[in-house]
């Protein structure tokens, strides 16, 4: 289980990496591996979009399931990447890297404190691990 | 198959729930309420059942007694025996997709090549697996479109020139969605498409519009979809499948969604349905449509095998995420329109709309020579037309009808305004005696 250090997480799996303001987010190691082989990613939100925590950034649909991606932080949508409606499978390969699914800048920084380091996380995903 | 429970599975349920007997799950219902006393007629053997069903059957005029230019969204067409033979055939006689799918090869090859045949008609990338009919396939349409720009979007502009149906069943299916606005209704029924094109602004999700329209005009929408398209909304076509084997497809014309009644395929008029509701799309809307898609792939050993590829709107896969949850399909029905257009085949089926496009023009030609009569519109048209009246068309109609010709559909009965209309449909199975008939029908009815 990769939970690379100086990444925060949301309960529900994504993952935060701060660059100054700006917010990259994406989904866990952990996340990808529960979905198995991921086929289809919808980003939900546009470049410019204002949204709030706990909207719907996007649908990531695997052989097993459709699940929704939330948004962990609020602020206004700068990028979304776009090469994952083509390469779906990168969520597999590299979670942490080309897989990432939008750039936010931040409007309340006081929520990443909400937010899990990666060994809150790791604990976390243990307890779910069967 | 439906396996009942046994009599100890039925005990062992009552047991874990702590009631003695079935009985006593009902002792919320009053005792007096409960075998209340029915007031009926004594029983009837089955031979007299048959004989008081046969005579209320033989109270239906059908076609077959009756001579009729009937259409408004379904038409009288000739379906082959074998069409009917091969529908019935036990393997097949099932609505549904099964749940364990790919153990039914048959059945999934015959929803892909009913999904092959949709999508070569309309010119569409993708065709689901059918809905119940065109108008809840419209429906579905007004909520795919909305739910593509998710809530970002929230008009829906319905042509007036739409079925009137469809347009009420559209209203109906989108009653629990407080955030869609439908529009179009103020604009003049039969004016152009082009007026539509002012109600089209940045919050419309999707324009729906008909070809042929409910009046039977037909309407090149090249144009009009691209206008359309130039403010960022989608275009869906609803569509008699019939005229799409002689005319340009709503795929041709850069359609985004094509939805129509699958019923002059080969299926029964049956006294209103079961009909059959056509749904296609382009790909890159693939993963937002209600039903399922159909592959073919081959299988372990390298045989040709089918498959349910995708499944994205439905129950198993997205449940509360899916946006429709209406995933039965018409599987009969669509079946015997794949077999209707497989027996007939590309020429077969060109030909059967070029024999209704004639006859159409031929009774069109004859009835603008009537004293007192003529045509509505100079647009052109497939196997049906709007004629002017001397008058009422409803009373003229119902003079006809006592001749044993159902002239057409009364136009005043779904627009007011036009209540000297009549609607006129002619097909293959209309003969230029019965034509010719009806234009003196017609004249008499005039002078009586």
């Amino acid at each position: 289980m990769n939970i690379p250090a100086g990444f925060k997480f949301a309960p529900t799996d994504e993952w935060v990496h701060m660059e100054g303001n700006i917010a990259t987010i994406g989904i866990s190691d952990f996340a990808q591996d529960q979905l198995s082989d991921v086929v289809f990613v919808e980003i939900a939100v546009s470049a410019g979009d204002t949204v709030k925590k706990g909207g719907l950034l996007g649908t990531v649909e695997s052989v097993k399931a459709a699940s929704d991606i939330n948004l962990p932080v609020s602020g206004k949508v700068i990028e979304i990447n776009e090469s994952l409606s083509d390469t779906p499978e990168l969520v597999n390969t590299d979670p942490y890297g080309k897989a990432w699914m939008v750039k936010i800048e931040l409007s309340h920084a006081a929520e990443l404190n909400d937010l899990m380091d990666d060994k809150a996380y790791g604990v976390n995903c243990a307890g779910r691990e069967h | 198959m439906f396996i009942p429970h046994t009599d100890q599975e039925t005990s062992e349920m009552l047991e874990a729930v702590g009631v003695k007997d079935l009985a006593e799950l009902f002792t919320a219902i009053p005792q007096k309420h409960r075998f209340p006393k029915l007031n009926l007629p004594p029983a009837l053997s089955e031979m007299e059942v048959m004989a008081e069903l046969e005579n209320y059957a033989q109270a239906n005029e059908s076609t077959k007694d009756i001579i009729s230019f009937l259409g408004a969204g379904a038409y009288n067409h000739y379906s082959p025996a074998a069409v009917d033979m091969l529908l019935r055939r036990g393997e097949f006689y099932t609505a549904y997709t099964p749940y364990q799918p790919e153990i039914s090869q048959g059945t999934l090859q015959v929803i892909f090549e009913y999904q092959s045949l949709i999508t070569l008609l309309t010119g569409m990338e993708a065709s689901n697996a059918s809905h119940y009919d065109g108008a809840t396939a419209s429906a579905e349409a007004v909520i795919m479109a909305h739910q593509n720009f998710r809530g970002k979007r929230n008009k829906i502009i319905l042509s007036p020139s739409l079925h009137p149906q469809y347009r009420a069943t559209i209203r109906t299916y989108t009653q629990g969605h407080a955030d869609i606005k439908l529009a179009g209704d103020n604009l003049d029924p039969q004016g152009s498409p082009e007026a539509l094109l002012t109600q089209v602004d940045t919050d419309t999700a999707l324009v729906i519009v008909q070809y042929p329209d409910f009046f039977g005009r037909l309407y090149d929408y090249t144009d009009f979809i691209s206008k359309v398209h130039e403010s960022g909304a989608l275009v869906a076509v609803a569509v008699n499948p019939m005229a799409l084997a002689l005319f340009k497809s709503p795929g041709e014309m850069g359609a985004d969604i094509v939805v129509g009644e699958g019923q002059p395929l080969g299926l029964p008029l049956s006294y209103g349905g079961p009909y059959l509701g056509i749904f296609a799309t382009r790909k890159e809307y693939i993963r937002k449509i209600s039903g399922r898609l159909v592959g073919e792939t081959t299988d372990a050993r390298g045989n040709r095998a089918y498959v349910l590829t995708l499944t994205a709107r439905e129950q198993h896969i997205r449940r509360e995420k899916a946006s429709s949850n209406i995933c039965t399909n018409q599987g009969l029905l669509a079946l015997a329109a794949t077999l209707y257009v497989s027996l007939l085949g590309k020429h077969g089926l060109r030909k059967v709309a070029e024999l209704n496009y004639q006859k159409a023009h031929y009774a069109a030609s004859q009835i603008s020579k009537i004293k007192g009569y003529s045509l509505v519109s100079d647009e052109p048209f497939f196997n049906e037309f709007l004629v002017r009246c001397p008058g009422n068309a409803a009373d003229l109609a119902a003079h006809l009808l006592d001749h044993g010709i159902i002239a057409g559909y009364v136009v005043g009965t779904d627009y007011p305004k036009s209540v000297d209309q009549l609607l006129v449909a002619v097909t293959e199975m209309n003969s230029k005696e019965e034509i010719d008939l009806l234009c003196e029908t017609l004249a008499e009815g005039h002078h009586d």
